[in-house]
């Protein structure tokens, strides 16, 4: 089974992730049973039936704005973002804002060109779940890998993982 | 100056041994080429024409005398015996191996410094004013400023991947000396009617193909709150930069876009959530910051020192050094030196270490153990006792340190150009060294006066020539090196982007296409008026006249 990093911790998740091709219409999809994150598109067309579904989550790309999920977000138990590029970085703000703005206390989820060298970053800006593309890592690497999560111990700015600025945090000797 | 706490020292070390990793990652193949190329380059390293280049920070131009020396260590262990100054304050090596790279970065943690955002889209190295703290015209010194932003700024998580690079530059005198019209964010340090000390933030500015002066966002932010409005720009822009191109990514394209009361209005609904919140500043963090930046234990000293007055008189020589590289200083017989890295044998802005080491010296006997970098790719010995300027000099002279030149027309800045940069469309530097043998005549150069020209090899615009007063920019026309000249661009309180003449020139014609704008100005000169004064008052017309002639000009104008 896939294995994905949650709160730093490998884990199994077998959770898909629903990508729709050009030829599909959100509104005509039928989901099958199991745990899958859905296209935001797909849960705008079907968020009555989907609403509260504890195995589904929804996906965001990076281009979307996460302030179209705000209604819903009582009802979601999930939201994953997507890096189409690891370079393309819209999704770390969205992230925070999901924390801070938003509120949302649900699993955040790093999905798409995910590599370790932005596992810091991420976790610090509200990403919970962690899950590069299948193939990219092996297991021992991925193991490895979680040591990239502790890369900094005591950065000095506030983000999510850490409230406070290190000025706040700490009594800096003068 | 600042020195780390074990929270910064740890930080830095951390960082270290993270680089180390990656490389080592990188050279076993479980990195790509792509994944590592953006980890390289935030940490200031990138793969040049024939070696990797490795800039390291030197946060807002300062340096103490260990860590030159340290410097001196790195070019003489690793490089080719020497350094370069970069028209951001940084130091580059041009030679390093990638493989050293880590050992490099962990020799210089040793002395609390780094190559962290060096490059890459993230929030870059914070620069400033290189006299802060011993000019006249100082309202409110911004190195403190700048370390409080360097922190806020390292590792920030949400803006590692902006849509492209970001650079911040903090002045706080009268006299803008850090470029902050031509800046990502360009920050004027001021008080309000109260007294209170704030910031007038600036946006957009930048060079490079599209060159913007940066429009006011705001008149004036209070301190407490500078780093959560700085927040909130960034997170719009990081959400809303264009990324699907290159050239329209910096956040110069957005405000031009939006339009700057539109990006102000969806600045201000950003900060709205930021304001007040823990990133607001307190009194005890600046007041810790800045008191690392105390004033140096000045003696009292005679406004005019006799001996100073009496060298000066007898020896010629010395008198030009002082009327161009040593500059008044705030408090009484102390000056300002600027070592100028122009001695036309070399490159602008490089080092070699011998003389690295030598500064360092003299920073240690005269002046307080500190040396900043300027942008103009100089360095400068901020307090120097007027009664020790003869015996700094002659050390200096020695050791071709005292080219006489700061400010003048051969006091050139000029990037590494295509001898070493793979964008380059020319070379920069032999233009340059050319230019500084056409006019090796002190009194001549002395009578043209204040004058920039600066050089950039192609239109990323590294060697700032949209705002020299004479800029070159290298074009390839066909394969082959080409130079445009502009005229009239500006740095300071009246920035201004130059204007291109007309056609472009080949290397060899260009040492004459400047006699001749230089021969335009003397001719036109009114009294006392520097250069860009004259071409602001002319306009361009008389020096395209006396470049390309008349029967060119009138051609043009047909055609046109
Ligand atoms: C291998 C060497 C270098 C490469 C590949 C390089 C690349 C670039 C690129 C691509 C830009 C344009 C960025 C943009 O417009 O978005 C740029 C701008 C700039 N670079 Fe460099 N550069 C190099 C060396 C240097 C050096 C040595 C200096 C200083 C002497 C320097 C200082 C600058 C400055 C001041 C700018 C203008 C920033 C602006 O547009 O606001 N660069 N560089
Ligand atoms: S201006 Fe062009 S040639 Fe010069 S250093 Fe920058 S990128 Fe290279």
């Amino acid at each position: 089974m896939p294995k994905i990093i949650k709160n730093g911790q490998l884990i199994d998740d077998e959770a898909r992730i629903l990508i729709l091709d050009e030829s599909q219409a959100p509104e005509e999809l039928t989901l099958a049973a199991g745990p899958v994150f859905v296209p935001f598109a797909v849960w705008q067309a079907h968020s009555g039936q989907l609403s509260g579904r504890a195995d589904l989550g929804v996906w965001l790309d990076s281009h979307e704005d996460v302030a179209e999920l705000v209604p819903d977000l009582g009802s979601i138990a999930a939201i994953a973002i997507n890096f189409p590029k690891f370079t393309d970085g819209r999704a770390y703000s969205a992230a925070a804002l999901l924390r801070t703005r938003y509120g949302f206390k649900g699993e955040i989820r790093a999905i798409g060109d995910v590599l370790r060298d932005q596992f810091f970053f991420m976790q610090r800006c509200g990403f919970d779940a962690i899950q590069p593309k299948v193939g990219k890592y092996s297991d021992a690497q991925l193991e490895e890998a979680l040591a990239s999560l502790k890369d900094f111990s005591a950065p000095y700015q506030a983000a999510v993982d850490q409230p406070e600025p290190l000025f706040r945090r700490a009594q800096r000797a003068a | 100056m600042y020195r780390y706490d074990p929270y910064d020292q740890k930080i830095v070390n951390e960082r270290v041994a993270q680089f180390r990793d990656q490389t080592r990652r990188y050279l076993a193949g479980e990195l790509t080429d792509e994944e590592f190329r953006p980890l390289r380059l935030q940490n200031g390293l990138y793969i040049q024409r024939h070696a990797p280049m490795l800039r390291v920070a030197v946060p807002y131009g300062l340096l103490s005398s260990t860590q030159v020396r340290k410097m001196a260590h790195i070019a003489r262990t690793y490089d080719k015996g020497y350094a370069h100054i970069t028209t951001r304050q940084n130091v580059q090596f041009n030679w390093p191996e990638l493989k050293l790279v880590p050992e490099i970065l962990a020799e210089l943690a040793t002395v609390e410094m780094h190559a962290i955002q060096t490059s890459g889209a993230c929030i870059r190295n914070i620069t400033s004013d290189p006299f802060a703290g011993v000019a006249g015209d100082e309202l409110i010194d911004p190195r403190p400023w700048g370390e409080i932003l360097r922190q806020w700024s390292t590792f920030h998580p949400e803006f590692a991947f902006l849509p492209r690079k970001f650079k911040i530059a903090i002045n706080g005198a009268r006299e803008d000396r850090a470029v902050i019209q031509c800046h990502d964010i360009g920050l004027e340090l001021k008080r309000d009617a109260a007294g209170e000390i704030g910031f007038r933030v600036l946006v957009g500015g930048g060079m490079g193909r599209t060159p913007v002066i940066g429009a006011e966002i705001s008149a004036f932010v209070p301190w407490q709150h500078i780093i959560t409005y700085c927040e909130a720009i960034l997170r719009v822009y990081n959400r809303y930069g264009r990324r699907d191109n290159l050239y329209k990514a910096r956040i110069k394209i957005l405000v031009k876009a939006l339009g700057i009361d539109e990006f102000r209005r969806q600045v201000e609904e950003e900060w709205v959530f930021g304001k007040n919140g823990p990133n607001t500043l307190t009194e005890a963090e600046v007041a810790r910051v800045a008191g690392h930046f105390t004033t140096p234990a000045y003696e009292s000293l005679p406004a005019d020192d006799a001996g100073y007055v009496s060298q000066r008189a007898a020896n010629p020589a010395f008198a030009a050094w002082t009327r161009r590289n040593v500059l008044a200083h705030k408090v009484p017989g102390y000056a300002v030196v600027v070592v100028s890295l122009k001695d036309p044998s070399r490159a602008p802005g490089d080092v070699t270490d011998v003389q690295l080491d030598l500064v360092a010296d003299w920073a240690d006997t005269y002046s307080f153990g500190e040396i900043r970098a300027t942008h103009e790719q100089n360095l400068v010995l901020a307090d120097v006792k007027q009664s020790e300027l003869f015996a700094l000099w002659e050390k200096a002279r020695a050791a071709n340190l005292a080219t006489p030149t700061f400010g003048l027309l051969t006091d050139i800045i000029c990037c590494p150009g295509g001898d070493f940069c793979s964008l380059a469309n020319a070379k920069s530097i032999p233009i340059a060294n050319a230019i500084q043998a056409r006019f090796d005549d002190l009194d001549y150069l002395y009578d043209i006066g204040d004058i920039e020209l600066n050089i950039s090899g192609c239109m990323n615009s590294c060697g700032h020539h949209h705002v020299g007063h004479i800029g070159v920019l290298g074009v390839d026309k066909n394969g082959e090196e080409w130079y445009q000249v502009s005229l009239g661009g500006s740095q300071g309180n009246h920035t201004s982007i130059g204007k291109v003449i007309g056609r472009s020139f080949a290397a060899a014609e260009m040492p004459d296409v400047v006699s001749k704008i230089i021969n335009v100005y003397l001719a036109q000169r009114q009294d006392g008026e520097r250069f860009i004064e004259t071409v602001r008052r002319t306009g361009l017309d008389p020096f395209k006249l006396g470049v390309y002639g008349e029967a060119a000009v009138k051609e043009r104008k047909q055609n046109a």
